[in-house]
Parts: C-alpha cells; sequence; structure tokens
C-alpha cells in the first residue's frame, strides 16, 4: 500500500480542492488538500491513497536521467 | 533540456543497462570493503523492487539485504485486528479500511472472513471514501480502521478534519499510525544486530522530509540513504552506501531529490500535529512494545475515537506471535525468513 505512482496533472477543481491525473492512461480525481503552493496542468505529482502528496522536481527528475544515459554511453562505448 | 514525459518517469528509472551499469560499478567497488554490508531496507516498498526486479542476483555476496518493519500491514499485531473485528461485530457499526489490511489475521480470523459472516466491513482505496459511506448511512456509527506509516496519516488528518468541517459526526477513527525512528531504534537497540547501513523509506520522507532519518546517522554511526522505488533508484542508492562505506564516512543522502527535499511536505506535518499526539506505547509484530512509536488522537477529538467510546467492548489481551515465530530476529538481521520453522505452518500470513 506504501507505493505512490507518478501522475500528471491534467485537469483543476479548485471548488472541490482536488485535480484530475493521468497515471499513464488511467484517469482520476485526487484530493489536493495537502498541498499548499497551486498546482497547474502539466505538473507532475505523486499519488498516495486518494491524495497529491507532492510535486516531483521534473528538472531533478531530467538531470538523474542524463545522467544515466551518459553512464550507459560510456559502458556502451567501452564495450565496442 | 527537452519536455520530460510522464513515460520516461517509469521507464528512465528502470532501465535495465542503467541498473547492469550501477552493478559493475557497485562489484567493484565492493571488493574494497573491510567487512561485509548489511542494509537494511526498512519499507516494503523497497523489497517488492529488489524481488521483482532480481536485484539480489546482480550484487556480491558482501552486501546483504535485511527486510525491515515497515510494512503497515505486516508490523500490526493480532489484538489491533481483533479490536477491528470486536467493532465490526457492533450492530450498526461500519468498519471501513484500506484493502490491504482485510485479509491479515487476527487472533479468530481476517476482517475478510469477519465480512463473510455478515458483519458490514468495507475495503476502500482512499480514506475520504469513509466521508461518503457515512453521509450516506447517518443511522449507522462508520469506524474508519487507521493504518500505515508517516506516509499515510495526513490522509486521516485531512478525514478528519473534513468530518468536523462538514459536521459528518457518525464517523470515528480507530488509529494505527505508526513511526519509523522508534522501530529503527529498536532494532538497532539490540546489541547483536548485524544492520551496519539503511535504505531510508522515501515516500514517509516525502511528508517528514529526509531530516528524520538525522538521528539514526548520529546515533549509530550508519549510513543512511532515502532512496527511490524503482530498481535504478535503489542500485544507486546501494551504491552510494558502499562508497561511504569505503571511503570510512557515514551521513544522510537523499538519492530520491526529485520527490524529497530536506524539510519534507510542511503542510502535511502541520495537520498531523494538530490532531495527533504520540501514544506512549504500542506494540508491534515481532518487536514487541515500543515506546512513543505510534499516535493517537488528541484530547479534543476524544469524541471522534472508537477506542474510547467502545473502550469496554474491545478486547485487550496481547496476542503473542506464535511461540517459535521468528520476526525479531528477522527484523534484526539475525535470521533469515526460510529459517522460521512455523513459516507456512503454525504461521500463515496471507496478505494478499
Ligand atoms: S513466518 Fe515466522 S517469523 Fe514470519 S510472521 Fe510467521 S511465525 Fe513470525
Amino acid at each position: 500500500m506504501c507505493l505512490s505512482i507518478p501522475s500528471q496533472v491534467v485537469e483543476l477543481h479548485p471548488e472541490t480542492q482536488s485535480v484530475t491525473v493521468d497515471t499513464l492512461g488511467v484517469k482520476r480525481t485526487v484530493s489536493c488538500h495537502l498541498m499548499e503552493e497551486p498546482l497547474a496542468v502539466g505538473d507532475y505529482v505523486l499519488i498516495h491513497i486518494g491524495f497529491v502528496m507532492n510535486k516531483i522536481d521534473a528538472d531533478s527528475a531530467a538531470e538523474s536521467l542524463a545522467l544515466y544515459k551518459e553512464i550507459v554511453e560510456k559502458m556502451e562505448a567501452a564495450d565496442a | 533540456m527537452p519536455e520530460l514525459q510522464l513515460k520516461q518517469l517509469y521507464d528512465g528509472f528502470r532501465d535495465p543497462r542503467t541498473v547492469a551499469e550501477l552493478a559493475s560499478q557497485i562489484k567493484q567497488l565492493a571488493a574494497k570493503l573491510e567487512e561485509p554490508v548489511n542494509v537494511m531496507e526498512v519499507c516494503g516498498g523497497h523489497t517488492h523492487t529488489i524481488m521483482k526486479y532480481g536485484l539480489l542476483q546482480l550484487l556480491p555476496d558482501n552486501i546483504e539485504f535485511i527486510h525491515g518493519p515497515g510494512c503497515p500491514v505486516c508490523i500490526m499485531p493480532k489484538e489491533r485486528i481483533d479490536q477491528a473485528a470486536a467493532l465490526a461485530q457492533i450492530p450498526d457499526v461500519i468498519l471501513v479500511t484500506l484493502g490491504d489490511m482485510i485479509r491479515v489475521p487476527g487472533s479468530e480470523g481476517s476482517l475478510a472472513q469477519f465480512r463473510a459472516k455478515g458483519c458490514d466491513i468495507r475495503p476502500i482505496y482512499m480514506p475520504l471514501d469513509a466521508l461518503k459511506i457515512a453521509q450516506e448511512n447517518p443511522d449507522k456509527t462508520v469506524v474508519y480502521f487507521a493504518i500505515g506509516f508517516e506516509t499515510s496519516t495526513p490522509m486521516t488528518a485531512v478525514l478528519l478534519e473534513q468530518a468536523e468541517k462538514l459536521g459528518i459526526n457518525n464517523l470515528l477513527f480507530h488509529i494505527n499510525h505508526v513511526l519509523v525512528p522508534p522501530a529503527i531504534d529498536a532494532v538497532m537497540a539490540d546489541p547483536e544486530t548485524r544492520v551496519n547501513a539503511f535504505i531510508g523509506p522515501s515516500h514517509v520522507s516525502v511528508i517528514t522530509g529526509s531530516q528524520i532519518y538525522q538521528p539514526t546517522v548520529d546515533n549509530y554511526h550508519t549510513p543512511v540513504v532515502v532512496s527511490g522505488f524503482e530498481p535504478v533508484d535503489v542500485m544507486q542508492s546501494i551504491l552510494s552506501i558502499v562508497k561511504q562505506k569505503v571511503e570510512g564516512r557515514c551521513e544522510l543522502e537523499n538519492q530520491y531529490e526529485r520527490a524529497v527535499s530536506y524539510k519534507g511536505n510542511e503542510a502535511a506535518q502541520q495537520k498531523v500535529n494538530q490532531y495527533f499526539t504520540v501514544r506512549p506505547s504500542f506494540r508491534w509484530r515481532g518487536l514487541g512494545p515500543i515506546p512513543n512509536s505510534a499516535l493517537m488522537l488528541k484530547p479534543e477529538y476524544r469524541h471522534r475515537d472508537a477506542e474510547l467510546k467502545y473502550g469496554e467492548r474491545l478486547p485487550v489481551k496481547e496476542i503473542d506471535d506464535h511461540k517459535a515465530c521468528q520476526c525479531g530476529d528477522i527484523l534484526r538481521g539475525k535470521a533469515k525468513p526460510q529459517d522460521c520453522k512455523v513459516f507456512g505452518r503454525g504461521c500463515t500470513p496471507k496478505p494478499r
């Protein structure tokens, strides 16, 4: 039960303090009662038992992914 | 930088080539280790990743995993489940709980078995669903059997806040929220514990911040790396732990920077502090009673506390684990799950 999953905000519902998120094709509405900062369409968030827990820092994620890409490229160059 | 796609947040952190490369870096570095590293992954989520992606097979023999007490379902002692079952047997009570909980056996059976006998027990996926059930059943009392670590407590706080705000008075709570740091202390208090590094449960830290593990680092001189749940995350965290060990450091590191900050989600922490206070003691399956290791409602909200309201009807007898149960030793890394003589015989936990 402790796995929370990355999703993307696709619709805002300020009247009910909730947002609709897309989790790889599955859409559902979740609460943002735990979020102080406002969310925007396109934001990446972590969802846990029906709540947005936080925003995922897209820059930091992209940075990690770039680092991994570099690691793999180096490895493949060494193998070649 | 090209725009990040949601899919990359999954695939990028599961890439088998990255996992393989990190594994070979770990292997090289681990050859320099003077003593084996016994990493406790506190949280069931990491255990799941390690099993599902076969990470164990990729690692050298001098790195071992010890599965920690971080699954809220697994650490629930039988008497708490017996209490839930007792609540569900009171006429006009609807017992509501998160789906995973209903198959875990108490001393008289699981909640699923009580439901089959006619008790009104409803598994839900999100705590806020309990509001609707309470609204739709004004002549019944709905009891939310609340479970979970720091990750799940703020959601219970919001449920309570909404019930108060909307004047939904037929919603009560049976609180079983537990805390990670006291459980780590219980593991480390045993002088024979073999644990000498931790992978920190990241979703706990999404809420609390990575800060909650600083005392672990300071008190036990062990590295703690807060890690994401994908296989690449876990491998990178192990690499960091091995690096620390080889260089003779023990520090708090945050591998999961894309989702965890040092301070965490302060709005969520504030809600928890508004409604909850520390419970003097809570018994954990396998570890026994641990002081200050769980939460309870603040006195201002005692009118919502099912444990108080139905106190006389709740069994308080502590039900010990099977005599031969080795959970405590397993959690301290002194025994392996397969060493347990009653596994699958006297003990048949069925979380799924
Ligand atoms: S398998 Fe053994 S150690 Fe695990 S819960 Fe059952 S009795 Fe305890």
